[in-house]
């Protein structure tokens, strides 16, 4: 019933259209409201949350060590900005969904003085963090994830060592919360072992990545020595799956939904069956290996599949002393982009690969697929501890990190969120 | 909760939108043509802010009689709101989502009287 003096509208608040400008504390406000039901929780790690380098671009350039390549991409940003030398696919302008999801083509928020408050991306980072409720956040590449593609070797090379010193000298130290991988530019392993070399210490890189575009075999030879490094130095080996319009198979799809559904998974299967029918876990046993943004629908697909086939065909797997899904239990893997149609059927693939023990969680933020930690809190089978272990224990454990609570309480930044608007 | 006042009516856009936040319950208001439409601003998918996405006719496949396929085009009937966290779309005249109708955004009572848009707040637990 209506009172006879209604409230009238100057009394309520007005809450603006989401677009690529608005702050991201705006954007991801109800994830800051989900923080308060996981605010006990000891650590939350996000694995892989994205830097959309487009806006940094220019930076990265800068740090090139190769005068000619430096000269050349200046030369191609001068008047038209864009993103040279990274070799951008067809296509990917798609992601975005027509501006849907605008978070995705940004950012172009205001930050404050760079001189007071910090890099203009450490600032933004530190946003997402607080507002999500998170105390680490591992930050990899957008569109580098396709630089393995790129025919131009040279062009890896020398943007990988910018990227990883932009990264390592310019960003992390700004911020303990912020840490990241080495970009390991694959196609040349004499190159990754340089990097392996130069980061290996370094406390605010905790692992190196592969970026999994890529049509090079990881069981090769020529890597047996990088990967025999990447053991010694005790932090992990992510493979980063990603997409890719232009391989032959996925010119055929006519969406850019059905290539994105299946070429992430796609990569990953490729280099986690080469991994395993080589029987990569015999060689490297102390090697902890984390397979990104596939979701987990592919994963007990793959266990069963190898399994099937490695029981008839043993003499084409002869190092494996053990079935391909007993060394996938060992691995792990990422929550991102986790497929919640079907609760049953993610109940039995998490429980294929031990995800207590083996799951992390990770955003993919600022992607237009990213899941906040509710993704992993409101998943009703989950036990708290599962909960606990997801979102935070086990990846203090794959890239040894202190269990030691860094981030404010959500109460906090939703008390600092309010006041910003009043 | 009583019906609070979240505007005039003749202040809506056609198609327009006010979403609000009334002691912590946010709704978003919608007006299409002369009727007007209101849901919690909380997407059923991961509670993204759903109501403050942007506003699009519903997309839709153009397949001839012979069964060939001219591409997508805009519906001249249906207009969605979406959430700007994934991209899930609602028909704004119902709430549900094209594909899947059991996903669908929480209705909230609106009314209009006098010129004035009144939405009926529901009781927090």
């Amino acid at each position: 019933m209506p009172l006879e003096t209604p409230p009238r509208a100057g009394s309520i608040r007005e809450l603006p259209e989401i677009t690529v400008a608005s702050d991201t504390r705006d954007y991801l406000a109800h994830a800051a409201k989900q923080a308060l039901k996981y605010d006990d929780y000891e650590l939350i790690v996000d694995i892989d949350a994205h830097l959309q380098e487009g806006g940094f671009w220019g930076e990265i350039i800068g740090l090139l060590e190769n005068d000619v390549l430096k000269q050349t991409a200046e030369e191609m940003m001068r008047g038209r900005g864009g993103m040279p030398l990274i070799n951008m696919q067809p296509g990917m302008s798609f992601q975005s969904l027509a501006g849907r999801v605008p978070h995705q083509s940004g950012p172009t928020e205001p930050t404050d003085d760079p001189a007071k408050a910090g890099h203009r991306f450490v600032q933004i980072v530190r946003r997402t963090i607080d507002t999500m409720g998170l105390d680490y956040q591992i930050i990899f590449p957008t569109s580098m994830l396709h630089l393995g593609m790129n025919p131009m070797e040279d062009i890896e090379i020398y943007l990988a060592r910018a990227y990883c010193k932009w990264l390592a000298e310019v960003i992390i130290p700004q911020d303990k919360r912020i840490i990241g991988l080495a970009y390991l530019p694959f196609n040349t392993p004499s190159e990754c072992e340089k990097l392996v070399k130069q980061y290996g210490d370094n406390p605010g890189i905790v692992g190196f990545t592969i970026c999994a575009v890529r049509h090079k075999p990881v069981h090769a030879n020529q890597y047996m020595r990088l990967y025999s490094m990447i053991q010694e130095t005790g932090k992990p080996l992510v493979f980063h799956a990603g997409p890719h319009w232009d391989d032959p198979s996925f010119s055929q799809l006519n969406r850019f939904i059905s290539m994105h559904a299946l070429s992430f998974v796609h990569y990953n299967l490729i280099h986690m069956t080469n991994w395993i029918i080589n029987a990569m876990p015999e060689r490297f046993p102390k090697l902890k290996t984390v397979w990104v943004e596939s979701g987990l629908a592919w994963i007990p697909f793959l266990m069963q599949r190898l399994d099937h086939e490695v029981m008839m065909r043993q003499s084409e797997a002869p190092g494996l002393k053990r079935l391909p899904s007993e060394y996938m239990k060992e691995m792990f893997f990422s929550s991102q982009p986790m497929e919640r149609n079907n609760l049953e059927l993610l109940q039995a693939t998490m429980k294929s690969f031990n995800a207590e023990t083996q799951l992390l969680y990770s955003s993919d933020w600022p992607h237009w697929d990213f899941d906040p930690p509710s993704s992993v809190t409101t998943l009703p089978f989950l036990s708290d501890q599962a909960k606990r272990n997801i979102l935070g224990l086990n990846a203090a454990r794959v890239f040894n990190l202190p269990v030691k609570r860094l981030r404010p309480r959500a109460a906090e930044v939703l008390a600092r969120m309010n006041e910003r608007h009043t | 909760m009583p019906d609070v006042i979240v505007g005039k009516a003749a202040d809506f856009a056609d198609p327009g939108r006010k979403v609000v936040d009334i002691s912590g319950t946010e709704i978003g208001v919608f007006r299409l043509g002369d009727e007007f439409y209101a849901y919690h601003n909380i997407c059923p998918h991961l509670d993204g802010p759903a109501c403050q996405g942007k506003i699009l006719p519903l997309a839709t496949e153009a397949v001839c009689e012979d069964k060939s396929s001219t591409g997508r085009i805009y519906s001249k009937t249906q207009t969605n709101i979406i959430c700007p966290w994934h991209g899930f779309e609602f028909d704004i005249r119902t709430g549900r989502h094209p594909t899947d109708g059991n996903v669908r955004l929480r209705p909230v009572p609106v009314s209009v009287r006098d010129g004035d848009v009144y939405v009926n707040v529901p009781v927090r637990n």
